[in-house]
């Protein structure tokens, strides 16, 4: 259980997916100009990475790992080398299906993440929480409580972003830092905040 | 002599194909114009050798895959087209993978899930979306080609001063002389962290954006 809340801790803050592993910068950059459509796409991320990781761990280790496929009568198969693209399938069907669910039972909810529903697709954050996945080999319990702790991570930071930014407008920056430059280096700034807790054990 | 020599040099500036190079390359660079697939740009810098093998992948995909999808372009049916793209894409990256793994086995390791995260970068299906289903073979590689090598430049260019001032080497071997490090120098650990590639990048487009407005 320590080992769970730990794990759950690192990956919102030490091992944040944006801030030390770099993933999902396309989204982070091009949507965090306005709060409420940043804390719309977190939440999205959010609930696209609780669910996708888990699934794809169920699909891995029941189909694709090395000896996976004994119950088949196969136990020499090793089909991991499928798992990218078996794993981008996987992500776009869940995509896909959710919009769907989204669309039927909240209209509302569907007009303010319609766009970046199927953005998400290519959010290279949610393939990599997957990869992750694999290559630390969690257990089920940790993968779910890794892929969450992701997800929100990944919203913590842009919504912060969303909020400097806002700030950010009536700073004076140098003409050529201006735009991505700027946002850059503040992002680099948020890293260093978010790697001060390394220093926290449990 | 010299005007003999610029000619052909005229004629070959004048073709569309030179054109979209320079465009990809300088004024519409993937990276630092466009912003994309900056999470691989980041994550690879720490040293010389993994950027460059990434960038060679990342070259070889996008060439790769935009060939493909333009040879392909007449038989893919409009609305199932993102599937299709993604589907070449993903297939190629597994070859890349491979070959990594069985060529180059160290890095492969040190490289972890970027190499499979090719398939979700922006430049890759961008280039293939936006060039390559609507223009003849020929020229949707050269795209792919040209795209792949700007983004190569930012990142080389990057990991160059990464590693320099951050661990003191290039290419894993050291060139900062010890007699520096006797005198008092220190290597910047920041530049080796995850915040030091975000601020190196935000300088390097200050840098790019500064020279092209002066022209």
């Amino acid at each position: 259980m320590e080992n769970l809340i730990g794990l759950a801790l690192n990956s919102v803050f030490v091992g944040n997916i944006l801030l030390s592993y770099f993933l999902g910068m396309c989204s982070f950059l091009a949507v965090s100009r306005n709060l409420a459509t940043a804390a719309g796409l977190g939440v999205a991320v959010v609930f696209v990475m609780a669910l996708t990781t888990p699934v794809n761990w169920l699909i891995y280790h029941g189909l694709l790992a090395p000896g996976a496929l004994a119950w088949a009568g196969l136990p020499g198969a090793n089909l991991s080398f499928l798992k990218l693209i078996v794993f981008i399938a996987q992500i776009a069907a869940i995509v896909q299906a959710i919009e769907m669910v989204i669309d039927r039972y909240s209209p509302a909810l569907y007009t303010a993440l319609g766009v970046y529903l199927p953005l998400i697709t290519v959010n290279c954050a949610i393939l990599g929480a997957s990869l992750f996945m694999v290559e630390r080999n969690y257990s089920f319990a940790e993968t779910l409580v890794y892929g969450t702790g992701s997800g929100v991570g990944w919203c913590l930071a842009i919504v912060a972003m969303a909020a400097i930014q806002k700030k950010l407008r009536y700073a004076l920056v140098p003409r050529g830092l201006q735009g991505f430059g700027i946002n850059m280096i503040t992002t680099g700034l948020i890293a260093i905040g978010f790697m001060l807790f390394a220093g926290i054990s449990l | 002599m010299t005007t003999a020599a610029a000619r052909p040099w005229a004629a070959v500036r004048r073709t569309a194909a030179y054109k979209e190079t320079v465009k990809a390359l300088w004024r519409a660079n993937p990276i630092s114009k466009q912003i994309l697939g900056i999470c691989s740009a980041l994550a690879v810098t720490v040293q010389l050798e993994t950027a460059l093998v990434m960038s060679l992948a990342l070259t070889g995909v996008t060439a790769g895959s935009s060939l493909a999808v333009s040879l392909l372009r007449k038989a893919i049916p409009r609305n199932i087209r993102i599937i299709v793209q993604v589907a070449v894409i993903a297939t190629l990256v597994i070859l890349a993978d491979e070959l990594l793994k069985a060529f180059l086995f160290d890095v492969s390791k040190q490289l972890s899930v970027f190499v499979g995260l090719i398939i979700t970068n922006c430049i890759v299906l961008g280039r293939s979306e936006a060039y390559a289903l609507n223009h003849p073979p020929g020229q949707a590689f050269l795209d792919g080609l040209a795209n792949g090598v700007g983004y190569s430049s930012v990142l080389l260019g990057v990991a160059f001063f990464r590693e320099l001032l951050g661990s003191g080497k290039l290419f894993g071997a050291t060139v900062i002389p010890e007699a520096f490090y006797r005198a008092g120098y220190v290597n910047n650990g920041l530049l080796v962290l995850a915040p030091g590639a975000f601020i190196m990048i935000g300088l390097f487009v200050w840098l790019e954006h500064t020279l092209l407005e002066r022209k």
